[in-house]
């Protein structure tokens, strides 16, 4: 079985081809759009996603030796993500689906994160980490589902890094060489003083906002070292997620933990969590960085996975789902 | 080969919680529970050492207080900051998470006196700051709450709205299968103490709270800027 999947819920419209057995990945295009300056503006995004999508699919069928013919359905990620930037994607799955007669499959973007990292770390039910830019999110397989057992409050970890760092200047570029400028200019702490910065946790849950405007403050006022002040809110922020995943560790009785998201890259916070795990007996497992962004080889392959369990879409229902969370979809396929 | 024997059983681990060893034994000749709150490898020491001393100060705190004022907590034994302890009352009997998913007659009625029990806490200006099924100890009919290292003093509706979004949440992953009829029951018990209004007034901070920490446009348009 083959299938098709596209992305583009947010700055990548990416396509994926894979295959139900080994190799699995067939090719994997990606067009990511860098506005030239200030954040993403979904329209935007959206105008470029529709120069770039006839490239993009043609690459990937070219790239995995394919015609459409050779492909048994079209996934697509409805949401969660940007309006104008999904319906791009959806626009060309259901032309695709209806043009060369394949069936149409939908797909969670959050899911495809998981399912992406399950297969390539090889994890069977672990409980989830999900630190990215936008999202922070604990959750496990329980029956039938995702569920959520502790997100942020506010801001998510990667979203709440980023803007520390662009505000106290060190930022863009946000990561050099693999660290993140939290992390590097943290490393620079010879005291590693811990300053009184607030470090909040309710119930499974993190909040990033109150020690945001904290930690500004403090060094706007000039009355702390800057290196000090990452040196805190680094740990403070660290530390408060590896709480929350200990927390979700010792409720759910889970034995591993699956890493996924592009903060999942940081070295400190992987020894961080390996230091926890020791503790408790269970292995930590981390998307590597290639598979952590968003990518259409995810959708594709979390497409197969609901294809082969009967999940299909009628071209014309296929609405975008901006807030489509990540315990509403279903997984039949999730039992370990 | 003779057990060795204390007046008052042997200690024994009741829980290795993802915070605290709680070990029961007995104070004074009370039963008694002890709870140490352990260093932890991945924190900054000193870090560390502020977080245990001020959640066993906190925790140790407020059941004092909500004891006296009458509201079904253990009962406070001892403290120990530089230690991370607290000694308490053993309340004995089941956790409420258990009671319902043996789905032991009357847990609707338990789940209706907690949320009366949580409408008095917040009434009294304090939030629990952790209020799952797991925090709930049911003694002899009445929902004992626990766990207080998390609570603070606080009498805004954001922080009560937060209290409640962590129980509908905990109920939602951990009884997802009878979650409607639990959240119902919870909200007729506080309403029939905090009133109706206020429970509106809640649940209405409760939906705003719950579309934050999600994928927000706007928040991810801010995010290169
Ligand atoms: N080495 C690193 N250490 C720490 N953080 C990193 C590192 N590399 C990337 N990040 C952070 O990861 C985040 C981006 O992650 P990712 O691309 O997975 O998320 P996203 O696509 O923005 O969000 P989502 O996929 O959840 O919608 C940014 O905040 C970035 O700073
Ligand atoms: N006073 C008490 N009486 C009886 N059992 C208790 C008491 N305190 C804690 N326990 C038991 O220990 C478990 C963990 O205690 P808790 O204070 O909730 O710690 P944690 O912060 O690790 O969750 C509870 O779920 C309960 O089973
Ligand atoms: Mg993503
Ligand atoms: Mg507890």
């Amino acid at each position: 079985m083959i299938i098709l999947g596209i992305e583009s819920t947010a700055h990548t419209f990416g396509v994926g081809i894979v295959k139900d057995e080994p190799e699995y990945i067939l090719a994997d295009v990606r067009a990511k759009y860098v506005p030239e300056k200030g954040g993403i503006h979904p329209r935007e995004a959206s105008l470029y996603f529709m120069r770039e999508a006839p490239r993009v699919i043609a690459e990937a069928l070219q790239s995995a030796g394919l015609s459409m013919n050779d492909v048994d359905g079209i996934a697509v990620a409805l949401g969660p993500g940007m309006g104008p930037c999904l319906r791009v994607g959806a626009t060309v799955a259901r032309a695709l689906s209806v043009y060369f007669n394949k069936p149409l499959i939908p797909v969670n973007h959050a899911v495809a994160h998981i399912e992406i990292g399950k297969l390539i770390t090889g994890a069977r039910d672990p409980l989830i980490v999900y630190l990215s830019g936008g999202n922070t999110i604990i959750a496990a397989f329980v029956a039938g589902r995702y569920r959520i057992f502790g997100e942020t409050l506010d801001m998510p970890l990667g979203n709440f890094m980023d803007t520390f760092v662009r505000e106290v200047g060190l930022a863009p570029p946000y990561v050099v060489k693999g660290m993140h400028q939290l992390d590097k200019c943290a490393e620079e702490s010879k005291e590693k003083k811990i300053l009184n910065l607030p470090y909040v946790v309710k119930g499974q849950d993190v909040s990033f906002s109150g020690l945001l405007t904290a930690a500004l403050r403090l060094v706007r006022s000039g009355k702390a070292k800057l290196e000090d002040v990452c040196y805190t809110v680094r740990e403070i922020a660290y530390s408060a997620i590896i709480e929350v995943s200990e927390r979700g560790l010792a409720h759910t009785g889970k034995k591993e933990v699956l890493l996924v998201g592009g903060v999942a890259a940081s070295s400190v916070l992987r020894s961080k969590f390996e230091a926890m795990a020791a503790l408790r007996g269970v292995d930590v497992k981390v998307v590597p960085p290639k598979y952590a962004g968003d990518n259409g080889v995810m959708i594709a392959w979390t497409g197969l996975l609901a294809f082969k369990h009967g999940i299909t879409v009628e071209p014309e229902r296929a609405y975008v789902r901006q807030r489509w969370k990540l315990d509403q979809a279903d997984v039949p396929w999730g039992d370990p | 080969m003779t057990k060795p024997t204390y007046r008052g059983g042997t200690p024994k681990i009741i829980a290795l919680g993802a915070e605290a060893a709680l070990i029961k034994h007995t104070f004074l000749g009370m039963p008694a529970v002890y709870k140490v709150r352990l260093p932890k490898p991945y924190r900054d020491p000193k870090l560390d050492l502020r977080l245990r001393s001020e959640r066993t100060a906190t925790e140790a705190k407020i059941i004092h207080d909500l004891r006296l004022a009458g509201l079904p907590v253990p009962a406070l034994y001892y403290v120990s900051l530089s230690e991370g302890l607290i000694v308490m009352e053993y309340v004995e009997g089941d956790l409420l998470r258990d009671l319902i998913n043996r789905r032991v007659s009357g847990y609707v009625d338990l789940v209706r006196e907690l949320g009366k029990v949580i409408a008095l806490m917040h009434g009294l200006g304090v939030v629990h700051g952790d209020i799952t099924t797991s925090n709930v100890v049911v003694r002899e009919g009445t929902p004992y709450v626990i766990d207080f290292g998390l609570a603070k003093y606080s009498n805004e509706l954001e922080d009560v709205g937060v209290d409640v979004h962590l129980f509908i949440r905990a109920v939602e992953s951990t009884h997802y299968d009878v979650m409607e009829e639990v959240i119902i029951a919870f909200f007729e018990g506080y309403a029939s103490i905090a009133g109706e209004e206020r429970v509106k007034e809640i649940k209405e901070k409760v939906r705003e709270i719950r579309l934050r920490g999600r994928y927000v446009e706007e928040r991810r348009q801010k995010r290169n800027k």
